[in-house]
């Protein structure tokens, strides 16, 4: 198989790889940019662990191919910090206990970042909606839910 | 494996007459990368359609909406002209999946995917839609319809892909709904869809209707009994009635886990004079 080449944006540096044809956008993050942050729980678009955004839009990174990433935007959970400063997601996740093995926390920080830029003020029954493609096997969902609408709070007043 | 992403629609038609083997259609690939990973198909080749030019357009046209085989159930949703004009459209649409699939999932991949339970098919039956389709010959437009030949089948051949699905101009006074049945609020297959797309005369009675169901049959099944059954009336009870009664009776599910033929035969009933209640209230209609 002949690899191909494929220029792309990832966390916003200008990023070259080399992927075959039929690897997957998760895959060529994790295995060959050593970008693990992104996690493999399904593979088949249920679980949402995987979830990145491209162009600003939230996917899942198992249903993608790398070689489709060619002049796209990719966003990963390694872009949410700056430097040491955590995302008000993030400290809130901490804060509020809003997780526990941490496996699905990559791709709900991910997709709740993407809510929150869609609708700074989201009720609970469109929190659950949009993150309803995220699985939690630990938490029951109630932590999560009720931190990402305290940090829609939180930045709603900060700004 | 290939991975080809033309740019001109005559180009991917030259890929597809160059190759002998199978290739797939790539455009948001929430229903090929499951199938190409689980190795339920291994290609030859994969063409992503989603670099050609139109393709990710949302296009006002002769009245009507002409939207991209690679168009996301997140852009149609995002689109206020396009909600307006086809309502039932978009919700079937937006029903698909996640958040995370709606950033992907097509429309044009819904139904070439070719499963009886696709939730966008019934509401595009529904609404007339009309597929066009890119091959050696140039470009054929082709009534929703003919599309689907029974799970998994259309009637697509191999050289051969949807360009765009174009929805048609309609009068004023002019609705479409779609509702499924899933037994949990969210991420779930249709055990039974339905898509009512209606229009109403100056006087508010059912000029013109059209009822497609889905998820019991082989293939998403119009109903033109109970399209029958509504017209000329305001959707009074009796009317009501009889398109419950035209609809349960052109189901002919079959019984898996997900639904018994009774129970199917019973919620198509239901979800059509329902779906049809809500068209006709979009739509103006007063009850």
């Amino acid at each position: 198989m002949s690899q191909i080449h494929v220029t792309t944006s990832i966390n916003g540096d200008q990023t070259e790889f080399l992927c075959e044809p039929d690897e997957t956008l998760l895959d060529v993050l994790r295995d060959r940019l050593g970008l693990t942050g992104s996690k493999e729980g399904c593979g088949t678009g249920d679980c949402g662990a995987c979830s990145v955004t491209v162009d600003g839009r939230v996917v899942c990174s198992c249903l993608m191919l790398g070689a489709e990433a060619e002049g796209h935007d990719i966003g990963t959970i390694e872009g949410m910090a700056e430097g040491d400063k955590l995302h008000p997601l993030q400290e809130k996740f901490l804060q509020e206990a809003a997780l526990q093995c941490g496996i699905c926390t990559p791709g709900i920080l991910v997709a709740a970042k993407a809510l929150l830029e869609h609708n700074p003020a989201p009720t609970e029954e469109e929190t659950r909606y949009w993150l309803a493609g995220n699985l939690c096997r630990c938490t029951g969902y109630d932590k999560i839910i009720r931190a990402v609408m305290d940090t829609a709070e939180d930045m709603r007043r900060a700004s | 494996m290939r991975y080809e992403a033309p740019t001109t629609v005559d180009a991917a038609v030259e890929f597809l007459a160059s190759q002998s083997g199978d290739c797939h259609m790539l455009a948001g690939g929430t229903d090929l990368l499951v199938k190409l990973r689980s190795e339920m198909i291994e290609p030859d080749a994969i063409l992503d359609i989603k670099r050609i030019e139109g393709m990710k357009d949302i296009t006002a046209e002769n009245g009507g909406w002409r939207i991209g085989a690679a168009v996301s159930g997140a852009e149609m949703n995002e689109h206020e002209a396009l909600c307006a004009a086809w309502p039932g459209v978009v919700e079937a649409v937006g029903l698909i999946g996640s958040t995370q699939i709606q950033g992907r999932a097509t429309l044009a991949g819904n139904l070439c995917n070719g499963s009886p339970a696709a939730d966008s098919v019934p509401a595009m039956l529904a609404a007339d839609a009309i597929v066009r389709i890119a091959g050696p010959g140039g470009v054929r437009d082709v009534p929703v319809g003919e599309i689907p030949e029974g799970p998994g089948k259309t009637s697509l051949k191999a050289n051969e892909f949807i360009a765009s699905i174009f929805l048609p101009e309609r009068p004023a006074r002019s609705s479409d709904a779609y509702l499924r049945f899933i037994p949990r609020t969210e991420m779930d297959i249709a055990v039974v869809g339905c898509g009512v797309s209606l229009q109403l005369d100056e006087s508010g009675k059912v000029a013109r209707a059209r009822v497609a169901l889905g998820a019991v049959g082989p293939k998403v099944t119009l109903v033109p009994e109970a399209a029958t059954a509504i017209e000329g009336s305001t959707l009074d009870d009796a009317a009501q009635a009889a398109l419950t009664a035209a609809c349960t009776s052109a189901a002919s599910p079959i019984d898996d886990k997900r639904g018994t033929i009774a129970f199917r035969k019973h919620v198509a009933g239901v979800l059509g004079r329902r779906a049809a209640k809500i068209a006709f209230e979009r739509a103006g209609g007063a009850a």
